[in-house]
Order: C-alpha cells, then sequence, then structure tokens
C-alpha cells in the first residue's frame, strides 16, 4: 500500500516538529505557576464551600520513615494553581456532553492560542475589563481569530508574586481583570474560540458576579462546551498568534478541571 | 488506766556488737547484717542455728525484709519481726524480743539495726519515706527533715527562750564523748564558736545540727538471764520499757514527745525515779529533741531544757551523762542502727565495756527512741530502764 | 517588700542554657485531690462529712471518726504561722538551684498544720497568714503561705514566679491576630508587660477590617506569618522566632455552625479539624521542643501553652455539632500535650469558654463572651498559674452541669437545650 500525501505530511510534519525542538528553534515555554503551599486559591464567602489550597507534607526523606527515599503526600482542589476549567464546572454547562476532564476529546488539549495584550489598561485599572473592541483592534493588527484556538488575556499580573497583591482584596472584594460580558459571548458565539486563560486567578474578572449574567466568561465559555485556564504565566513570552497550547488536566472521573502544566511551543526569537 | 504490766524479769541484752560505720560503701545492707550476726555468733560463742529469733530494722534492705533475711543468711528463726521505725526501733526490738523469750516463743533473739550507704541512698530513701511524707513534705525542698525539725526548733526557740548555744552544749558534750569512741566518724573536737559558725543547712539548723548518714550495724541479743549465765555472758536486766506512737496528734507543732504520756508508768515500772538514773542514750537526731527527751523524761520540767543543760555537764564523766558514744550526731547515722545505737552503748556501759567512756558506778542506764518522719513529726517514741545484773 | 522584677540583662549566647529539674513530683492518688483544685485556681482540703473534721495531709479515713466520707472542700486558708525557716541546702535539685528558698509551718484556724512555700512579705512568726494552692513547676498543687496584705508587686516575688507564667518581661505568640479576639489578646499581652508579641495570620488577601493594621502598630507587635494547616509555615515560623518564644497562645480556631445533616460533605469539618486538633498538633511539633529547652532560662523563661478550646470539648453542642467534636479531639491532644510538655515544667493552659460574642454565634443568646473579656481572663490564668479556665457565666454553668452528671448534660443539649 502507499502512503498519500497527507500521511506522509503529517509524518514530515511531525519530524519537523521534532528536529525543530531539538534544534531551538522552536522553544517550550512554561506557562504554569509552581504549586506551593502560599500561592492563593479562590476564596469564597465563607458560608460557601471552599477550594482547598495547595497542601504537601512528607511521608519520608532519607530518615527514619523511610531511609533510602524522599516522597510527599499533597493536597488541593480541582481548582488550585495553574488549572484548568471543564464544562461541568458551572451550571450553564452541566448537562453538555463530554463536560468532564476525563470525557473531554482529547485532541482539545493542544490546539493555537491568540494572546491578547492589556496588560497597559492592567497597570491603571486593576478591574479592567476586556472589551470586543479590543477584540477587534487585536484582530486588525494580527488577523481573526480562527476557531477552535485559546484566547488567552495578558495582563502580566503573574508577575505580582506578592499573594495578597495577586488577589488584590479590598472591603469590596477582589479586583482583577477580565473579559466583559459582550466580550466572552463574542468569543464564544463570533468566534467560536476553544477556551478562555487568564493570567488571574479566575477566568471572570474579581467583581465578575456583579456583571450580568454574573461570572459571564464561566457562563457563556462553559455553557458552550469551551474550557477555562487560569493562573497562567509568561504570556509575555508568546507572540499574539502562532503558539501551540498543550495543557490536558489530570484525568479525574467526572472531574470539574485540575490543576495542569500548561505549555506553549513557540518559535524561538533570534 | 490499763491493765497491770509484766515485768521483764527473767530477760538479759547481751553481746553489744557495732559493725565499724563506713561513710559509704558499695556493699548491700545484707553485708551489714551478715557482719552484725556473725560478730554476734563470734562474740556470743553460740551457733548460728541457735538463734531461733531474729528483729531486724533496716531502711535499704528493699525489696527484702527480714523474711529474706533468713534465707539469706541461713537462719531459721520461729519467731521473726521485721520493724521499720528507725530510731525507735532499738527499743521497740527489745521489748518484742523480751515478750517472746518470756513466753517461751524463742530462747535467742538477734536484734539487727543495720543499713548501707551509696552515695545517693539517702536522696533514694527520702523519695518514698512515707505516704505523708511524699505528699506533704518532699514537695517542699528540703530534702529530708531538715525544714520540719528547723520549724521544730525555731518554735521551741521562740516559746522557751532556747538558744543555739544551748543547742550547742549537747552538740559540743556528744562529740567530746565521741572522741573516746572508736567507732565515731567524727576524730576532731567541736569547739562552741565552731558549732556557731558552722554554715546554716535550714536556719535555725545549722550543720552541727544534722546528722550525718552512714552505713554499719547495731545488734544485741535478747535471752533469759539463766541462759546468759549458763553461756558466761556479761548482760544487763531490762527494768523498764515504754512505747508510744503518734502522740499529741493535736499539737499544732512538735513541743513534747510521746514519752511524756507514759513516763510515770516508765519508772512506777522500775521503781525509781528520775534522780536515780545514771546516764542517758537519747536519741539525737536534732539537739532540740534531746532537750525535749530531757523534759518529756522527767529530768526537768517543760521548758526547762535550755536551763537544765546550761546548769549540767553532759559528758561522760559529767554531772549528767548524755549519749555517752557520741550519739550519732557525732558517731554517724548508719540508718536504722542509730535506733540501736543507744542501746549498744547502754549494755557496754552496764558490762563494763565502755573503755574510757565508762560511767562511774553506772547502775541504771535509761535508753530511748525516737523515729519516723512521716510528715511533720516524728511518729515513734520509745524508752527502757536497763540495769546491771546482780 | 517584693523587689519588683527587672527586665533581664541579655543573654550571653555562648553559654549553655540552664534546663529545668522539676521539684518532686510523685503525690498519692488522694493527693491529687488538691491538684485537680489548685488546676482551677482554688485551695482545697477534705472535710468528713460525718464529724466536719478538716483533714491534712489528704488521706483515706477521717482521723478524727475514721468515716470514709470525706469530700473536698473550698478552704479560706486563714491561719497562724507558727515557724518559718530558709532552707539554704537541699538535696532536691530543683531547690538546690534556687536556694535560699523560705518555707513555713502553718496552723490553719480550720484545724490541720502545714507545710507551706512562704511568701517572702510574710514576716516572722508568729503572724497572720492565707494560705492557698497553686500549681508547681511539676504541675502538682503545693501550698503558698501568703501574707494578708500584699504589695503592689507581691506577684514578682520569686517562688510565686515559679509557680505563673507572668507575661512581663516574657515574649508570646499569638497563633491568629485577624479575630477580634486575637486582638485583644494582643492588647491584653501588652498591657500586661510582654515584651514582644508575634501575631501570627493567614492568608494576606483576607482583610477581616483593620484590627490587624490597628494592633501591628503596637511597638511589641511583630506580625508573622502562620498557616497553622500549611505545615511548612509552622516549620519556618518556629525556625525563625521558636527559640525566643516564652508563651504560646493557640487562639487560631475555624468555627461554623453544623451538625451532621445540616450540611453535606465533610470539606466544612475538615476545615475546623485541620486547623482545630491539625493545627494544634503541627504547632505542638514545632515550637513544643523550644519551649522545653528554655523552660528554665532565667527569670523569665518560657513557661506556658494556652489552647483556645470551647465549653463545647466537654459536651457536643449538636447545632454546632462538627465544632464541638473538632474542640473535643483538640482538648484530649492538649491533654497529651500537657503530659509531654510536664517534663520540662511547662504549663499548658486549657481555655474552655461558652459562645464568644462574635459572627459565628450571632444567633445564640446572651450571655456571650466578649472578646476583651476573654482575653483578660487568660491572662489571668497565665499570672494565677492555673491551668483550667472555664470563663463566663456559660461556661461556669455547663462545666456545674457537666460534673453533677454528664449524661444528663447530654440529654439536655440533645433536647434542644443550651
Amino acid at each position: 500500500m502507499t502512503s498519500t500525501p497527507t500521511l506522509s505530511n503529517a509524518a514530515q510534519a511531525l519530524a519537523g516538529l521534532v528536529g525543530a525542538m531539538a534544534s531551538g528553534a522552536i522553544r517550550v515555554v512554561d506557562l504554569t505557576q509552581t504549586l506551593t503551599p502560599e500561592f492563593p486559591q479562590i476564596a469564597l464567602p465563607p458560608e460557601m464551600g471552599q477550594c482547598w489550597p495547595f497542601r504537601i507534607e512528607e511521608v519520608s526523606k532519607y530518615d527514619e520513615r523511610g531511609p533510602g527515599w524522599y516522597w510527599n503526600n499533597f493536597s488541593c482542589g480541582e481548582h488550585t494553581g495553574t488549572h484548568f476549567d471543564a464544562p461541568i464546572h458551572w451550571i450553564s454547562g452541566r448537562d453538555l456532553p463530554n463536560n468532564s476532564v476525563d470525557t473531554i476529546p482529547v485532541q482539545h488539549f493542544v490546539a493555537p492560542a491568540c494572546v491578547i495584550d492589556c496588560s497597559a489598561q492592567v497597570k491603571t485599572d486593576h478591574d479592567y475589563l476586556m472589551t470586543v473592541t479590543d477584540i477587534e483592534t487585536f484582530e486588525a493588527a494580527h488577523g481573526r481569530i480562527p476557531a477552535g484556538a485559546w484566547v488567552l488575556m495578558r495582563t502580566d499580573w503573574s508577575q505580582r508574586s506578592d499573594p495578597e497583591a495577586y488577589q488584590n482584596f479590598d472591603e469590596t472584594g477582589q479586583h482583577t481583570p477580565g473579559p466583559s460580558s459582550e466580550a466572552a459571548r463574542f468569543l464564544v458565539e463570533q468566534r467560536d474560540v476553544l477556551g478562555f486563560g487568564s493570567e488571574a486567578i479566575g477566568t471572570d474578572a474579581g467583581q465578575g458576579y456583579h456583571l450580568r449574567p454574573p461570572y459571564p466568561c464561566h457562563y457563556y465559555m462553559h455553557g458552550a462546551g469551551r474550557y477555562g485556564l487560569q493562573c497562567l504565566a509568561n504570556l509575555d513570552q508568546l507572540p499574539p498568534t502562532g503558539a501551540l497550547l498543550i495543557c490536558p488536566p489530570l484525568k479525574i472521573q467526572k472531574g470539574s478541571g485540575s490543576p495542569l502544566r500548561v505549555l506553549a511551543l513557540v518559535e524561538a526569537r533570534v | 488506766m490499763a491493765s497491770k504490766r509484766s515485768s521483764y524479769e527473767g530477760v538479759a541484752v547481751a553481746v553489744p556488737v557495732t559493725v565499724p560505720y563506713v561513710r559509704y560503701s558499695t556493699r548491700g545492707a545484707h553485708w551489714f547484717l551478715g557482719q552484725a550476726v556473725e560478730a554476734l555468733v563470734q562474740a556470743s560463742g553460740i551457733a548460728k542455728d541457735q538463734i531461733d529469733g531474729l528483729c531486724i530494722s533496716s531502711f535499704s534492705l528493699a525489696p527484702d525484709t527480714a523474711v529474706g533475711v533468713t534465707q539469706h543468711l541461713g537462719l531459721s528463726p520461729r519467731w521473726l519481726d521485721h520493724i521499720p521505725t528507725g530510731g525507735a526501733s532499738g527499743v521497740m526490738a527489745l521489748r518484742r524480743a523480751a515478750r517472746a523469750v518470756q513466753a517461751g516463743d524463742a530462747d535467742i533473739v538477734a536484734c539487727v539495726g543495720a543499713d548501707t550507704n551509696h552515695v545517693d541512698s539517702f536522696r533514694q530513701t527520702l523519695g518514698s519515706f512515707s505516704h505523708f511524707a511524699r505528699d506533704a513534705t518532699y514537695p517542699y525542698g528540703s530534702g529530708g527533715p531538715n525544714s520540719i525539725f528547723a520549724f521544730i526548733t525555731a518554735n521551741y526557740m521562740r516559746t522557751y527562750g532556747a538558744t543555739r548555744e544551748d543547742f550547742g552544749r549537747i552538740a559540743v558534750s556528744q562529740r567530746d564523748n565521741a572522741l573516746k569512741n572508736p567507732n565515731a566518724l567524727f576524730k576532731k573536737p567541736l569547739p562552741l564558736p565552731e558549732y556557731m559558725a558552722a554554715k546554716p543547712i535550714s536556719d535555725p539548723i545549722h550543720l552541727f545540727d544534722c546528722v550525718m548518714p552512714c552505713a554499719g550495724a547495731e545488734a544485741f541479743l535478747v535471752m533469759s538471764e539463766a541462759r546468759a549465765r549458763d553461756l558466761g555472758l556479761a548482760h544487763v536486766l531490762i527494768r523498764a520499757g515504754i512505747e508510744r506512737h503518734n502522740a499529741f496528734a493535736d499539737d499544732p507543732v512538735m513541743v513534747r514527745g510521746g514519752w511524756r504520756v507514759d513516763r510515770d508508768d516508765l519508772y512506777a515500772q522500775a521503781g525509781v525515779g528520775p534522780a536515780d538514773i545514771d546516764f542517758v542514750q537519747t536519741y539525737d537526731d536534732y539537739p532540740v529533741i534531746v532537750m525535749m527527751q530531757f523534759e518529756d523524761l522527767g529530768f526537768c520540767a517543760k521548758g526547762e531544757g535550755p536551763a537544765f543543760v546550761r546548769e549540767r555537764t553532759l559528758t561522760c564523766d559529767g554531772s549528767f551523762p548524755n549519749n555517752t558514744s557520741g550519739g550519732q550526731l557525732s558517731s554517724g547515722q548508719a540508718g536504722a542502727a542509730a535506733g540501736f545505737l543507744g542501746m549498744t552503748e547502754a549494755i557496754r556501759q552496764l558490762t563494763d565495756q565502755a573503755g574510757a567512756r565508762a560511767v562511774r558506778e553506772a547502775q541504771l542506764g535509761l535508753v530511748a527512741g525516737f523515729g519516723m518522719v512521716t510528715y511533720d513529726r516524728c511518729l515513734c517514741t520509745g524508752a527502757v530502764i536497763l540495769g546491771r545484773s546482780s | 517588700m517584693t523587689m519588683p522584677l527587672m527586665r533581664p540583662k541579655r543573654k550571653n549566647p555562648v553559654l549553655r542554657t540552664r534546663q529545668m529539674n522539676l521539684p518532686p513530683w510523685a503525690r498519692s492518688r488522694v493527693a491529687l485531690g488538691i491538684t485537680a483544685a489548685a488546676a482551677e485556681g482554688r485551695f482545697e482540703l477534705q472535710v468528713c462529712e460525718d464529724c466536719a473534721a478538716v483533714q491534712y495531709p489528704p488521706r483515706e479515713a477521717c482521723h478524727r471518726c475514721l468515716s470514709p466520707r470525706l469530700k473536698w472542700r473550698e478552704q479560706s486558708g486563714e491561719g497562724e504561722l507558727l515557724s518559718s525557716t530558709t532552707l539554704h541546702h537541699s538535696n532536691d535539685l530543683f531547690f538546690r538551684e534556687r536556694l535560699p528558698w523560705r518555707l513555713g509551718l502553718v496552723h490553719l484556724d480550720a484545724g490541720p498544720t502545714l507545710m507551706v512555700h512562704l511568701h517572702g512579705e510574710v514576716g516572722e512568726a508568729p503572724a497572720r497568714v492565707k494560705v492557698g494552692a497553686r500549681l508547681d513547676r511539676a504541675g502538682q498543687a503545693v501550698l503558698i503561705g501568703f501574707p494578708n496584705e500584699g504589695s503592689a508587686h507581691m506577684a514578682d516575688d520569686k517562688m510565686l514566679r515559679e509557680m505563673t507564667s507572668d507575661p512581663k518581661f516574657r515574649k508570646a505568640l499569638v497563633t491568629d491576630g485577624k479575630t477580634e479576639l486575637g486582638q485583644a489578646l494582643v492588647r491584653a499581652l501588652v498591657q500586661a508587660g510582654a515584651d514582644i508579641v508575634w501575631v501570627g495570620h493567614a492568608e494576606p488577601w483576607k482583610k477581616f477590617g483593620d484590627g490587624l493594621d490597628d494592633i501591628a502598630a503596637l511597638p511589641q507587635v511583630t506580625l508573622v506569618p502562620l498557616d497553622l494547616t500549611n505545615g511548612r509555615s509552622v516549620t519556618e515560623l518556629a525556625g525563625e522566632i521558636g527559640g525566643k518564644v516564652d508563651i504560646v497562645i493557640n487562639n487560631a480556631e475555624v468555627h461554623r455552625t453544623f451538625g451532621i445533616g445540616a450540611r453535606r460533605g465533610t470539606d466544612v469539618a475538615k476545615a475546623e479539624m485541620d486547623i482545630n486538633y491539625f493545627g494544634l498538633l503541627r504547632l505542638a511539633q514545632e515550637f513544643g521542643p523550644a519551649l522545653k529547652g528554655r523552660s528554665a532560662d532565667g527569670t523569665t523563661g518560657a513557661s506556658a501553652w494556652v489552647n483556645l478550646l470551647s465549653i463545647y470539648a466537654l459536651s457536643n453542642f449538636p447545632p454546632h455539632g462538627t465544632f464541638s467534636a473538632s474542640k473535643a479531639a483538640a482538648h484530649s491532644l492538649a491533654q497529651c500535650l500537657r503530659a509531654e510538655m510536664r517534663p520540662a515544667g511547662i504549663r499548658v493552659i486549657n481555655v474552655f469558654p461558652g459562645p464568644i460574642d462574635d459572627e459565628w454565634n450571632q444567633h445564640l443568646p446572651p450571655p456571650k463572651l466578649l472578646p476583651a473579656t476573654l482575653a483578660n481572663a487568660i491572662v489571668k490564668a497565665l499570672r494565677d498559674g492555673v491551668e483550667d479556665v472555664f470563663p463566663g457565666d456559660v461556661a461556669q454553668e455547663w462545666l456545674e452541669r457537666w460534673r453533677d452528671n454528664p449524661k444528663v448534660l447530654e440529654r439536655e443539649l440533645a433536647a434542644g437545650g443550651s
């Protein structure tokens, strides 16, 4: 049987990818925050159930508890640290097919990403909402956002290494940036994106509860069977378009999300 | 008064034995017991298996009691007593042994007080000395009876005007006596200024008011007079004996001892009065108790102890010989043997075995016992009057 | 006149730190009745129910009429000092290291004669005194002769300081400064003369108002990150300050208002256990050894560990059922801690308040404990040297009912009583 040109191209593409990574022409960018007990987790009002912070405890460390080895037990929530949100996480996505981390089609875990830079606006306005206009401005410079791509909102928020600054609470709640309700709906209905990614603690803005509908990014994205990524880092190392995002969550039965390693393959810049 | 008490006639006390004292010993109490019994056997000329009665007092015998000693020393007595009564045990052993001999329950009774002294014996003995001491005395830190007797001494001084010099007289005179006792651990005289200048332990108790714990043993034999004569043993007779425990419990602090309760009976048994006594061997754990014995045994009235010692000389050759061996204050306190110290010395005095310490023409001697501080005072008291055999 | 305590000089760091030698700790079972009462600040002796004779030392039968019906009753302690002495020598290591030491013989008006530790302000015999019971460094009751009228500095008496954990010139750790109670504790400690108060706080991004900032402004206060759910946080703080802390006050707690059926899932109960029980465990594992190593370190060395428990630890309050269970677990562990700290002479103080006047007790009717009142009760417990504290009317009442018949209390609470 002779191989078709398509198969041969795919095989070549893969081989090319391997070669480009080996030569450094393609580099891997780590978009993940380190899981530590100090990293803040989402804080809901005290009457609600809470997401566990990351906690880790030694089992043994070359000592009387285990002389030749070092290992730990850890605990956290599905939504602790850099994590993936599946559609089943939100009430609007609860009944969709293949909506939990173990049933999402795996090819969705490798997908292109567009990075929209709102870092300048966020410097002066922590509650900044990315608008449809921001999207249109981005597309004017970099082309239409393709269907099936991630849209990542770069805010440089991940550079806030002090947990207090990262959470940015005051008496009126949390103040972190996110998409406007219209922007979230636009991305889903007009651009058929794969999902939305944020550097902050949530895909929705800190004051998202007060938008309509409340938490519109979760509502629209998961309601349409799309995904979320939170607590991303190093978005400033990605090109506006062209990055390939790799983000498979843990295969938790009926899981609503999980902490994960998010990587981006990008063209290495000279 | 109770039913009439039997006399002690027909009973002889003989063979006073002292196992030399040492400050510390690595040997066990059984060693000192064994040495005492061996000396009793050798000095008396009887065979070991003729000892058919045994009375033991010791603080350092645990986990043994007198029972274990029988097997340890190869004895098979038909009368056995273990008396944990410290400084009163010599008097109490004698009274019990005498009745056993009179009743025919035993023919020859060995009475032994013996203790070893390891470097930390004293503290370990105190740790579990008594229920009340553990709960109500030991937690207050004096690590012994010193503070209790400090209270008693201070109260006595305040109440009766005794001075430290008065107590010093007792300590100094006993030291003079001890210089003539080869078994005494203290070999140097104790001038009164040195007594007064000694370091405070728990004021008003100072160094020379306290005994020095050591290891050693004291022992004697009790048998019938007839048997003593048959064996050719010099011996003494028991003219009277009393005992009283936990006397005057309602006295908030000790100012008098149990001897006071029965002293009239003591002299009545012997048919004598205090003036007839030629020497006393008082129990001298602290000088204040010696002074109380002078009062409570009838030699002066309560509160006149200070005047009494100022007016008397207490040495062997003095007007009122007291603790002619030096007492435990100058000989050393070999644990329970201190309860026998006065007894063996009294027997020696009354059988002309006291050497340079001999009290001239001694006919009658009084031996007092006192012991077992369990909380705030000693509970056991006793006294016997011994007399020369005819 | 007692010399007021002076701030100790800075320690020479190359010298070995003196360790604790405990005073004699053995007591008979019956004598532990005095300890049990002293643990709560009372001086009790046995009184014969049949002839009213007061007994001392404690015993199994009345010394006057032989009756076994001896009941522990609080004593006024009034009496006459018959004799006093100053120990200049002791075979006991604790006392040997602290000579000279004053002792007294007291004739109680109630009858018995007592050997006591004597406060320096009591004059020579004869003198009227008042006897009280305190826990010594071995955690056992000892009797103390107090003057009838003490001077302003009488708490600074060298002997009395061995029985207490006065915060003056000491350094304290308050594990949670974000609550009103935590802030009240900090203020009370500062007022009591503490040199340094480290104030723990977790989740710095969660603000509960200005209270933490206000106390952070006090010169004695240093805020320190401390999250009792995070082992590493506890380890690191202990590494940093453990060697300097004299008094630990563990007031960190999670309090929710659920029983079993009112809230599905175990996450809330787990959150309560993770701080109320496991938090104590983590804290004790990390800070315990450092405290023990400094329990005889000069006049203001390490001295006490305070646990904020709850009266619900004794008997479950079903509306706050999982909280009650977590406090019961903490209580049991605190008893273990007490046993482990005893060899070093560190006093573990367990505090069992009734409902505190805070947001989680909003629905409970008064009386409720004001945070400042509770804080003052804790500082008083440190000063008095007691080890079981039941502050407030509700705690006192529940304690009485629990002691009277715990099964009856259980049933009262299950029937919706409070």
